[in-house]
């Protein structure tokens, strides 16, 4: 059964975002705290006694609803404390998106966060409950597990190494360039074609700047009912389409998945596409926030995504596609590559983007006339994932 | 009543330290991999030893270096070769005679004997020179033996030549001579009680194994063979040393021959076996010569920090935490015996064995599939520089299973510069890791084109 979906029925009124990067001078609480402020303070009507509830997006740094309502010393609200994976932010966007959608509230906040860098360690941790010691991800690291997908692809496509290394290499460098003009990325320096291609491998050919980065951040969304959204700000921005898929993690014990695609990612495309009446992304979309976390995701991720015919991204990418300036702008924030990977803000980091480019507040990054972007996260790995995918746009639309 | 062998193998692991390297004049010293211990070693050989569908009525471990005290470590031999629950399985754990223990206990009994050591001595050391890893497996039992048991004689003598504390991994000797001087006494006792009892003068084949190297030095003057005195081609493997030299020598006796062998550890014990027509076609492939004159050469640093005598610096990862006992124990077809699960209702395999089909949705429709026998295709691999190993970088791969099943495994003894997709693999039981004392056993992939 096609998911109803809440299209028309939910807006986001104000937003915030913490500076992302190695935040030592941060804690949660103050990430939290630097995020809920910016948001609150571009509305200068709404206090915090008026917001009737919060969902918290956090992996690993905070358990239950007081690692929220601690740092904001919120009075005695509800607060759902949410985990999906990497697509713990969105989750947390999504479930309080229903919460408003249902009319259970009328303001709503929702509110990811992650620090990652007190650990010490490289990449993410993983917290497993108590197992048999057989799963290969308590030992096989993300990096390795989606470098899986380059000699796959390459295999399955006929595209020779080179070719795609050149198009792994354009992904890394053109988020990285996106990144410049960003204030609030955690690495906001050019990263050059070569420098990308001589990093030190971390698993298979996926070298230093083919990973996201490890860093700390917050974000946050304050979600009302569509029809009062006009009552807080004369730019809100609409939810379209909000899916979620959980895979039956088929694919990794199945001898026909052959790690070129993400099956979860296809499905929840298709569904947010449904609810959102979409069905040219590629035409459609004016911007695209997607989930970077290794250089080759981004480019299986063109075609699960229907940005690019299958088999066809590698060219796409390198020939510019998704620039800033080409066709479809693809993390013009500077993606992950740029801003790092704490979990659990990540996906709402990618919807202020998208909230800043409607606005016209994206900077030296602003697009000309941006009206509907996709927002997506991914997370578990090739075979055994889970998927979101958002559509979001700055006006309640009506298509064909 | 006495029981006839019925099936032998050895087991050499892969790696091999170029002898220039430890200041030996020719030659290498043969060493387990990180992933190895006395237990996985004795699955491999045992796993060698058995042919499928034979059930041994006991399982006895012997070793000189056991991955556990206080808990048997031939269980998870046992859980490993899938054996039966009322199959008894027990440690012989100690010291080079542990395995001539087992092997009396098999004959008079019935049962596997498996002996493995993992034999460390310090940098610089004639035992880090001298010895050697390796593990081996016997079984007798009713049927057609390859070797009938004749007769076996012990003797036992107090004297200090070899010792170590339980808590040391690297031991010490009194000076060789007086060691030597004892034990050639004692092999002449217990070769020639052994003789008299089987009725044999001299035998056609004499296996001589002992952690006394001027005793091996000597080993041709001490006994008379007819036609061979063999001693171990890989030094002193501890509880391992007799059984190994066996093999090797099982693997060129023709029917009729006589066998004697002489395991010399605090004592003497004297076995003596006659080859019948059924061995020739139930050699051991590779044989012992050919196991040792493969492998691959590992340096010294990396060996020195496989044994922990060095440590290197590690990824900055957190190392794995320890498998837990509950879901180990419920998981104990697969993580110990590598057994998925099969779809009655659309023939889909689920490795690990799931209740529910990921492909058609049947519940409790399962059957169990065993893969530990099988072969795979390398799908697609990895090698991963992050990840924490006891030996980075760690390689893993996808891999498609004949018969139906994927999963993904790590590779043992990895070659990645011949490793492509396409590479056929087999499986092969071993440590992961070890965290809180725990030892992760589990199943890898193995090149077929590395061994």
């Amino acid at each position: 059964m096609p998911s109803n979906g809440i299209a028309g029925k939910v807006a986001v009124v104000a937003m915030g975002c913490s500076k992302f990067g190695e935040r030592w001078d941060a804690s949660t609480d103050d990430l939290i705290l630097e995020a809920y402020q910016e948001c609150l303070s571009t509305l200068p009507g709404v206090t915090r006694a008026e917001v009737d509830a919060y969902w918290l997006g956090t992996l690993s740094s905070g358990l239950g609803g007081l690692t929220l309502s601690r740092a904001i010393g919120s009075d005695d609200k509800p607060v759902t404390r949410v985990e999906n994976f990497c697509a713990t932010g969105s989750e947390a966007f999504r479930n309080a998106s229903y919460a408003v959608a249902a009319g259970a509230y009328d303001i709503v906040m929702a509110v990811g966060v992650e620090k990652l860098k007190d650990s010490g360690y490289s990449g993410l941790l993983r917290q497993d409950p108590p197992g048999d010691g057989t799963a290969p991800e308590i030992s096989m690291t993300a990096p390795a597990a989606f470098s899986l997908l380059d000699p796959a692809y390459c295999e399955r496509y006929g595209v020779s190494p080179n070719e795609m290394r050149a198009a792994m290499t354009h992904v890394a460098w053109k988020n990285h360039d996106n990144g410049t003009r960003n204030p609030k990325a955690q690495f906001r320096s050019p990263v050059s074609p070569e420098t990308i291609d001589s990093a030190p491998r971390v698993a298979g050919r996926l070298g230093v700047f083919d990973c996201s980065g490890v860093s700390d951040g917050a974000a946050c969304a304050l979600i009302v009912p569509a029809e009062r959204a006009y009552e807080f700000t004369d730019r809100p921005m609409f939810v379209e389409g909000l899916s979620l898929v959980a895979g039956s993690t088929r694919g990794s014990m199945d001898s026909s998945f052959d790690y070129t695609t993400f099956p979860e990612v296809v499905k929840a495309a298709k569904d947010a596409y449904a609810q959102a009446g979409i069905d040219r992304p590629a035409q459609q979309l004016s911007l695209a926030e997607v989930h970077d976390c290794f250089t080759p995701t981004e480019i299986v991720l063109m075609e699960d995504l229907g940005f690019s015919e299958t088999g066809h991204a590698w060219k796409d990418v390198l020939g510019g596609e998704f620039d800033a300036g080409g066709r479809l702008p693809v993390n013009p924030d500077g993606g992950l590559k740029s801003f790092g990977h704490p979990v659990g803000a990540s996906g709402l980091r990618m919807l202020y983007e998208a909230w800043l480019q409607f606005r016209g507040e994206a900077g030296e990054r602003q697009l000309a006339d941006p009206h509907t972007a996709l927002t997506h996260n991914l997370g578990g790995r090739p075979g055994s994932c889970v998927s979101f995918v958002s559509v979001v746009s700055n006006q309640l639309r009506h298509r064909d | 009543m006495t029981y006839g062998l019925l099936g032998y193998a050895s087991y050499l692991p892969h790696y091999r330290i170029p002898g220039a390297t430890l200041g030996l004049r020719k030659g290498d010293r043969v060493v387990a991999s990180y992933d190895e211990d006395s237990t996985t070693m004795a699955v491999a050989a045992a796993r060698r030893a058995l042919r499928p569908g034979e059930m041994p009525v006991a399982l006895y471990l012997a070793s000189s270096t056991p991955a556990y005290a206080d808990k048997t470590n031939a269980v998870a031999v046992h859980a490993a070769l899938g054996l039966p629950s009322d199959v008894l399985a027990a440690d012989m754990c100690g010291t080079a005679r542990s395995s001539a223990a087992g092997l009396l206990a098999s004959v008079r009994g019935g049962g596997l004997v498996v002996a493995a050591d993992v034999r460390v001595g310090r940098p610089g050391s004639a035992d880090e020179k001298t010895g050697g890893d390796g593990a081996a497996a016997l079984w007798f039992g009713d049927g057609t033996p390859i070797a009938e048991f004749l007769a076996a004689r012990s003797v036992t003598a107090e004297f200090l030549d070899r010792w170590r504390a339980p808590t040391s991994t690297t031991g010490s000797q009194w000076e060789e001579r007086f060691g030597a001087q004892r034990y050639a006494a004692l092999i002449r006792s217990a070769a020639a009680g052994a003789l008299e009892a089987a009725r044999i003068a001299d035998a056609d084949h004499v296996v001589l194994a002992c952690p006394n190297t001027a005793v091996i030095k000597r080993a041709a003057t001490l006994v008379k063979g007819q036609k061979s005195v063999t001693t171990s081609p890989i030094g002193h493997t501890g509880a391992a040393d007799p059984l190994i030299a066996l093999a090797g020598v099982l693997d060129i006796a023709e029917p009729g021959e006589s066998i004697l062998l002489l395991s010399a550890a605090d004592g003497c014990d004297a076995i003596a076996l006659r080859a019948t027509d059924a061995l020739p076609g139930l050699r051991q492939t590779p044989s012992l010569a050919i196991q040792r004159s493969e492998g691959s050469a590992v340096s010294h640093l990396t060996y020195l920090s496989w044994r922990g005598l060095v440590e290197l610096e590690a990824p900055r990862r957190p190392e794995p935490e320890r498998a837990a006992a509950p879901p180990a124990a419920r998981a104990e077809r697969w993580k110990f015996g590598f057994n998925g699960s099969r779809c009655t209702a659309c023939g889909f395999t689920h490795l690990p064995p799931l209740r529910v089909c990921r492909s058609c949705g049947a519940v409790d429709a399962m059957i169990e599939v065993g893969m530990a026998g099988l072969a795979g295709t390398v799908v697609t691999y990895t090698v991963d520089r992050l990840a924490f190993s006891p030996s980075p970088p760690m390689v893993q791969a996808v891999i498609d299973i004949d018969g139906g099943g994927r999963c993904t495994l790590e590779v043992a003894d990895a070659r990645p510069d011949t490793l492509e997709v396409g590479t056929r693999v087999r499986f092969t039981f071993r440590r992961l890791f070890t965290a809180g004392g725990v030892h992760d056993y589990f199943w890898k992939a193995v090149q077929d084109n590395a061994e």
